[in-house]
């Protein structure tokens, strides 16, 4: 029952999402070598730019995050993905500052990617979609940043995949913003991440309804491999003692073990349930894009094997924030990132947070983190705006 | 703890790069933010004290100062604070030639054992000494190498470490310690407080 949704209709309903949406005419050459033009950037403002334009920040959204940060997401009509941390009186206060979040490319939610429609076919990009990069999703997002006219954000701020894509912006344009905040990540996709990204792809294309990609021409969605992909990813985001304490052997809706490969377990009806609203929300296609656009990302390796010199030109402020209980991109990945960054005499604060709810925990309601978080960030904001950097 | 913060900024150039090693809560690093330099870092093991100085907006990164102070370049600060924590270290000697490598110069303060009251309590009560200074049991002390001036002096002299400047501390009268007068300063001061370059 749990794989019996028709997706299709939300699916294509997506390609017609009302969201704020640019399109970008400035060619954009990928890593892959191809070039985009005429493309669009889907995104969501928070909050009101003030007259000096210093209260701007960027957030980058995670491999199944979008551009609805908090709120209400219109399609879901579930709270945005960081309304923990993002919203009026929150610890990044929209009072105070515009928040702005654009969808990646290779997106679902509006931006360019592999559902959009080809205007000459008529039909959904599929695997012609070129392959992306976290570095060609940071560019494309820079054009977004120079449409809202925007000389220098306050700050650039993202946790997993968008923590990559904070370290990559920073890069890219060292004088761009003045603090980052890259929150549960690597500067380099490690080979345990590349092997979940693998299966979950593996489980995708190993779906007949996949198509090699071109499921729209056929009215059909890979809604069981993509399914199957999140649940194996969904255990990643957790931590053996997170899912031991809430699940641990509890049976769901019955009093013993049926002797079958029903959901007896409540841990596996949870799992189950996870996949099946995710493929109400994802497309299978953006899914392998994605992955892969993480495991590509090796920052050090973009520079020469010298994570530093990423760095080298920035006089931005970094907080780096781990969480003990993250093993998909522990602490001593980030760590890493902090020492790059303390080789050059950078300008880095970092502190790993207490808190067993595994990876996810940066999405969560974590009081230690969401409280340094916005104190962190509400006291840099005064300190920066006395001194007039 | 005014006094102490008095004196070591008296010892910090302004506009220079500090490293404040064992920042605690970041008292000292506003204190001098506000009264010396604003380029100031902090190293902490402690997580609820790190998070305390980052919602103050201070610079201050979660780590060890046994294994962590490897990070920095030789000579990134112009100085490099211990402030009361050098014998709390597993391996203080390790510590200190880490700060004399990444500092060009190195304030360390050291409560000092060799205190008239500290020693009084070991000599009448022939107990472990707790003082205003050294409140702890000795079966709860974060203290595992306790010295005196007068040793930490002569370690000085004895690793060929310079010593530009050392201040005792008795309550709020300071001093400036020398060869002359090692052994009543040892005496009579609670605190040490030495400038020094290797």
């Amino acid at each position: 029952m749990f794989f019996s949704h028709n997706s299709i209709s939300k699916i294509i309903m997506n390609r017609n999402i009302d969201t704020k949406k640019i399109i970008i005419s400035n060619p954009l050459k990928l890593d892959c070598g191809k070039e985009i033009n005429n493309f669009p950037i889907a995104y969501e403002t928070y909050g009101e730019l003030n007259s000096e334009k210093s209260n701007a920040i960027l957030v980058f959204h995670a491999l199944t995050g979008d551009q609805y940060v908090s709120g209400k997401n219109p399609i879901t009509n579930k709270d945005g993905w960081w309304s923990y941390a993002v919203g009026e009186n929150k610890p990044i206060d929209t009072n105070k500052f515009f928040v702005i979040c654009a969808n990646v490319i290779g997106g679902c939610m509006g931006s360019y990617g592999p559902s959009t429609i080809n205007e000459t076919t008529g039909k959904q990009i599929g695997t012609d979609f070129p392959i992306i990069t976290i570095n060609d999703m940071v560019n494309a997002q820079y054009e977004l940043i120079k449409y809202l006219k925007i000389e220098k954000l306050f700050a650039v701020v993202g946790g997993s995949m968008g923590g990559m894509q904070v370290l990559q912006f920073v890069a890219n344009f060292p004088d761009k913003a003045k603090l980052a905040i890259p929150i549960a990540c690597t500067s380099s996709h490690s080979a345990q991440n590349i092997a979940f990204n693998e299966l979950g792809r593996q489980a995708i294309m190993a779906d007949s309804k996949w198509e090699n990609g071109f499921y729209s021409n056929y009215k059909l969605n890979p809604d069981k491999g993509l399914a199957v992909a999140r649940m194996a990813a969904h255990i990643t985001y957790l931590s053996e003692k997170g899912l031991q304490e809430k699940f641990g052997r509890k049976l769901q809706d019955r009093d013993s073990l049926r002797y079958g490969f029903e959901a007896d377990f409540q841990i596996e009806s949870y799992l189950r349930y996870q996949g099946s609203v995710f493929v109400d929300r994802f497309d299978a296609n953006s899914y392998l894009y994605i992955t892969r656009a993480m495991d590509y990302f090796d920052l050090s390796k973009q520079y020469k094997g010298n994570l530093s010199n990423a760095f080298k030109k920035t006089k931005t402020k970094f907080f780096v924030i781990s969480f003990t209980s993250d093993w998909l991109y522990p602490t001593s990945e980030n760590r890493e990132i902090v020492i790059a960054l303390n080789s050059i005499g950078a300008d880095v604060g970092f502190v790993e947070i207490e808190s067993d709810k595994g990876h996810d925990s940066f999405l969560l309601d974590v009081s230690s983190f969401l409280k340094t978080l916005g104190d962190y960030i509400n006291s840099t904001y005064e300190v920066i705006n006395e001194r007039r950097i | 703890m005014k006094e102490e913060f008095n004196i070591i900024s008296n010892l910090i150039k302004e506009n220079t790069r500090v490293l404040d090693v064992g920042c605690g809560n970041g008292d000292l690093m506003k204190f001098l933010q506000e009264n010396k330099t604003k380029d100031i870092r902090g190293l902490e093991i402690s997580k609820e004290k790190v998070q305390n100085c980052l919602s103050k907006g201070l610079t201050v990164i979660e780590g060890n100062a046994e294994s962590d102070l490897k990070q920095f370049p030789k000579s990134s600060f112009d100085y490099v604070i211990l402030s009361q924590t050098l014998q709390a270290f597993l391996n203080p000697e390790l510590v200190i030639n880490e700060l004399l490598k990444v500092g060009k110069k190195v304030i360390v303060t050291i409560p000092n054992f060799g205190y008239w009251r500290v020693r009084l309590q070991l000599l009448f009560k022939g107990t472990m000494p707790v003082t205003e200074n050294l409140p702890h049991e000795w079966y709860n002390t974060p203290n595992l190498h306790m010295c005196t001036i007068k040793d930490f002096y002569n370690f000085c002299s004895t690793k060929n470490i310079k010593i530009f400047k050392s201040i005792a501390l008795k309550k709020s009268r300071i001093s400036e310690i020398n060869e002359s007068n090692l052994n009543y300063k040892n005496l009579d001061s609670h605190l040490g407080i030495f400038l020094i370059e290797s």
